[in-house]
């Protein structure tokens, strides 16, 4: 089989305010497969967009097989045979067609031509054929939604292999999977390899790689820092050295608090569907808890099971010594436990209402009287006191919280619950999509609420950040706490090899 | 980024008539019929007189009460289709208990309210429990009255004196007291309280505040602690109690209930509701915007009569408003609860 080469040189590309990748070479072999890793925001995810198509104003040249071309549409990567699946395979699928349907997707959509009546026996035969290639075991007549997430993805490979593709990049595959499923997914990529497709895989699961990748390329900070081939003398604790590089030194240094009594016991938590699986936490009063991770690891799951938007199916919560039992985040409010989420905008504040709404909605029995009458002037009141307290920017308490930015939003959500005056405060990534500025002040404040002597959870894939502001750190993998660190005696590299899966 | 300097500036053309356009095309209607219906005899015109402004007060009385309800399963972004349903069952079930059993009317009414209230409870377990869009719950419940009400009165009108089925002649009449509910100024006292109520509960209890908040951002309002598929069934509870309190007062207006005669009031009211998104730019249901939005749709058929259009072509006319009315709230995609 003739080898192609796909070749990417000096690229960059800039988005407003940053550079995210700059002058990175990428080169990849038709069947090889290729590993692509980094740190969080290392670039791997905005390089490979680059070939999708999907970021269309790089600088630098692309080449496959020594030809120069430009790829500045999906399109023209589909039509050079790049395909790439992301993470979110719910995205890509649509959920109530068939599966042959969906494999056969591009074909309904782009190569009807002329014809306006499909052939079902030919598209199913097709369907049927490619699964068939891949050793895949799915009724081709069945919805996608009915499907588990492995299989989407093998959908979804599947209808990558009927488009011909010479590439295909698997963005994170094994994040969402369980060991055997991810051993199905590395059989099909090697099947795929002996097809001489060339497969870059991304992955935050370093042990994984060894198994199923034959070199490796790590990236940082939107550079590149080396390529190398990926052999067993080549060790885990080496490649997080590069992934790192130099050490971060955070220049936030926090104040100790005086630790108290425990607050929160979790003990043995598994969620209804084993999202997160026997999850033993303890919180006490003035101490700040961090729930180190990587994306996927389960760490927002673990934040909304203790909060009781998942349901869970065994396991223990205790507040200060007491057994609560939480059907449901309207209980886990009423005893005290708060939670600023993740997804600010969907989740965190009321956008469309106003800051003054926002930060008394969870604390309204606060301004009622028997008759549920709101007292408006006290609610305006405690609004602005918020507001000059936490530094929210924003002309006034009537304003629109659509309309501030992303630091001063989860100001708002965390103005909320000091309202409440809740005991136990959940941060699920505060610092996810904030400035500096914005940032430095989230610290701040949660050092303020340790100091008041409430207990903190701080869940973060910035290990930066954990290190720096947390006393003690549980590492999260694959839905489970594996670690518990002292903040004090450990380092970021330690960090990053638990939670890559190292033992 | 400061958030300061986020904030669009005010005052562009878009905003205003978002704000204003419902109030301005009443105020042109309004001169519009003012003129359009100027009589050389007497040197006035005939819309303009007291007693047609009570009549148009009256026609949207009805429209506004019912479409109160509705504006409660609009704040939690429902939609409650069953309101003009259920509103024919209360009228149907009302009549009856005056004709075929001479019941009084204190307990007629809070019977037939309670009655109604079935409605709610049969939406609530689809939309709530079994996670039904509401729309098309709300749109089989509707059916399922419609049947019920038809079955109830066996297909056909209640009236006083009616034949029943078996051959008997109904014996209780409908009490003069009941009749003055449907007559100004008791109709319209009716209207107002409504409007206020629903006014005071939605702008100053904290169960108003709740239902925006789940009607905005449910995601948002179940992990600030609001118990989120409680308040759904609480708006649909006060959107069944308010369409039956709409059938009663049609069957106190009209004396008699026709067939279908509630199913009538679902668009207008729906009109009437949505109309009121835009009304002073609230961009959310709300009650005071509801009660303008079924005035000018009283005001239209009202207007519309008077200058002889007939009565065929008045639906063309009542949905090219509510397309415009529509059009001024949704184009400046400030509105809340548009999805």
């Amino acid at each position: 089989m003739n080898e192609i080469k796909l070749e990417m040189k000096d690229i960059s590309i800039e988005f407003p305010g940053v550079k995210a990748l700059d002058g990175v070479d990428f080169s990849l072999t038709s069947g090889s497969i290729h590993a692509l890793v980094g740190a969080n925001g290392a670039g791997k995810s905005t390089l490979m967009k680059v070939l999708a198509g999907v970021n269309t104003h790089y600088t630098g040249q692309i080449s496959v097989g020594g030809e120069p071309v430009e790829i500045r549409c999906p399109k023209d990567a589909k039509n050079l045979g790049i395909e790439i699946v992301f993470q979110e395979v719910d995205t890509a699928l649509i959920p109530y067609l068939t599966v042959a349907e969906n494999v056969m997707f591009n074909t309904l959509v782009n190569k009807m031509g002329k014809k306006q009546i499909v052939h079902w026996n030919e598209i199913k035969r097709a369907a049927k054929a490619v699964l068939e290639k891949l050793n895949v075991s799915v009724d081709i007549n069945k919805p996608v939604s009915a499907l588990t997430l492995a299989q989407k993805q093998m959908v979804l490979i599947a209808r990558c292999v009927v488009e011909k593709c010479r590439f295909l990049i698997l963005d994170e595959p094994t994040a969402p999977l369980s060991n055997s499923e991810t051993l199905e997914l590395f059989r099909v990529v090697r099947e795929l390899a002996k097809e001489n497709v060339g497969v870059v895989f991304i992955s935050h699961r370093l042990s994984e790689l060894y198994e199923i990748c034959e070199s490796i390329t790590i990236m940082r900070d939107g550079m590149l820092v080396t390529n190398l081939p990926l052999t067993k003398e080549l060790e885990v604790n080496t490649l997080v050295e590069y992934m790192l590089g130099r050490c971060y030194e955070d220049n936030y240094i926090k104040k100790a608090c005086k630790i108290g009594e425990p607050l929160l016991e979790i003990e043995d938590l598994t969620e209804k569907d084993g999202k997160v699986k026997n999850i033993t936490i303890t919180v006490c009063e003035g101490e700040i808890v961090g729930v180190a991770g990587l994306v996927g690891a389960g760490k927002t799951e673990l934040c909304k099971t203790l909060f009781s938007a998942y349901q869970h199916k065994s396991g223990t919560i205790k507040l200060r010594g007491k057994v609560i039992r939480a059907k449901g985040p309207t209980q886990a409010v009423k005893n005290g436990l708060a939670l600023v989420p993740e997804e600010r905008r969907k989740e965190g504040v009321l956008i469309s209402d106003s800051v003054v709404s926002n930060i008394s909605v969870a604390a309204m029995e606060k301004y009622t009287n028997k008759l549920s009458v709101v007292n408006k002037k006290r609610e305006k009141e405690d609004a602005r006191s918020m507001i000059r307290d936490l530094g929210i920017k924003t002309p006034s308490e009537n304003q629109v919280v659509s309309l501030l930015s992303g630091g001063n939003q989860q100001k708002v959500v965390v103005g909320k619950w000091l309202n409440k005056d809740s005991e136990v405060y959940i941060f699920d990534e505060p610092t996810k999509g904030i400035d500096v500025g914005a940032k430095q002040d989230m610290y701040e404040l949660i050092e303020g609420l340790a100091a008041r002597g409430k207990g903190i959870i701080y869940a973060t894939c910035e290990f930066q950040e954990v290190l720096s502001i947390c006393d003690r750190i549980y590492v999260m993998y694959d839905g489970e706490i594996i670690r518990e660190l002292k903040a004090a005696d450990t380092d970021e590299k330690e960090l990053l090899y638990y939670s890559t899966g190292g033992k | 980024m400061s958030g300061v300097e986020k904030v669009k500036k005010k005052g562009s053309l878009g905003d205003f008539v978002t704000k204003w356009g419902t109030i301005a095309t009443m105020v042109i209607l309004f001169i519009l019929f003012t003129f359009g219906n100027w009589s050389k005899e007497t040197g006035s015109s005939m819309f303009l007189t007291q007693s047609n402004m009570i009549t148009i007060l009256r026609a949207v009385s009805i429209t506004t009460i019912i479409a109160v309800g509705l504006t409660f399963a609009l704040a939690v972004n429902g939609m409650d289709l069953s309101i003009g349903a259920t509103a024919q069952l209360a009228n149907v079930f009302v009549m009856t208990c005056f004709v075929w059993h001479n019941i009084n009317i204190g307990i007629s009414v809070l019977l037939t309210v309670v009655i109604c209230l079935s409605v709610a409870v049969i939406n609530s377990i689809l939309i709530v429990k079994f996670k039904i869009p509401d729309m098309v719950a709300a749109l089989s419940v509707m059916f399922m009255y419609q049947g019920v009400s038809m079955t109830y009165s066996k297909g056909g009108a209640i009236t006083e004196r009616m034949t029943r089925a078996d051959g008997t002649q109904a014996p209780g009449l409908v009490p003069e007291a009941f009749r003055a509910l449907g007559k100004e100024p008791w109709l319209i006292i009716i209207m107002i309280c409504v409007v206020l109520f629903a006014y005071f509960f939605l702008n100053f209890t904290k169960h108003g505040r709740y239902m925006y908040a789940v009607g905005g951002n449910p995601e948002a309002a179940e992990l600030s602690g609001i118990p989120v598929a409680r308040y759904k069934i609480l708006a649909y509870f006060l959107s069944a109690t308010f369409a039956s309190i709409g059938g009663i007062c049609l069957a106190a207006r009209v004396g008699t209930a026709q067939i279908s005669a509630g199913d009538a009031y679902l668009m207008p009211s729906v009109c009437a509701a949505y109309i009121g998104f835009s009304v002073l730019g609230a961009g959310k249901a709300n009650a005071f915007g509801t009660f303008a939005g079924a005035v000018l749709v009283g005001m239209l058929e009202n207007g519309l009569i008077m200058m002889s259009v007939p009565y065929y072509a008045m639906n063309i006319i009542k949905g090219a408003v509510l397309a415009i009315a529509l059009a001024m709230t949704y184009a400046s995609g400030k509105t809340k609860n548009a999805n």
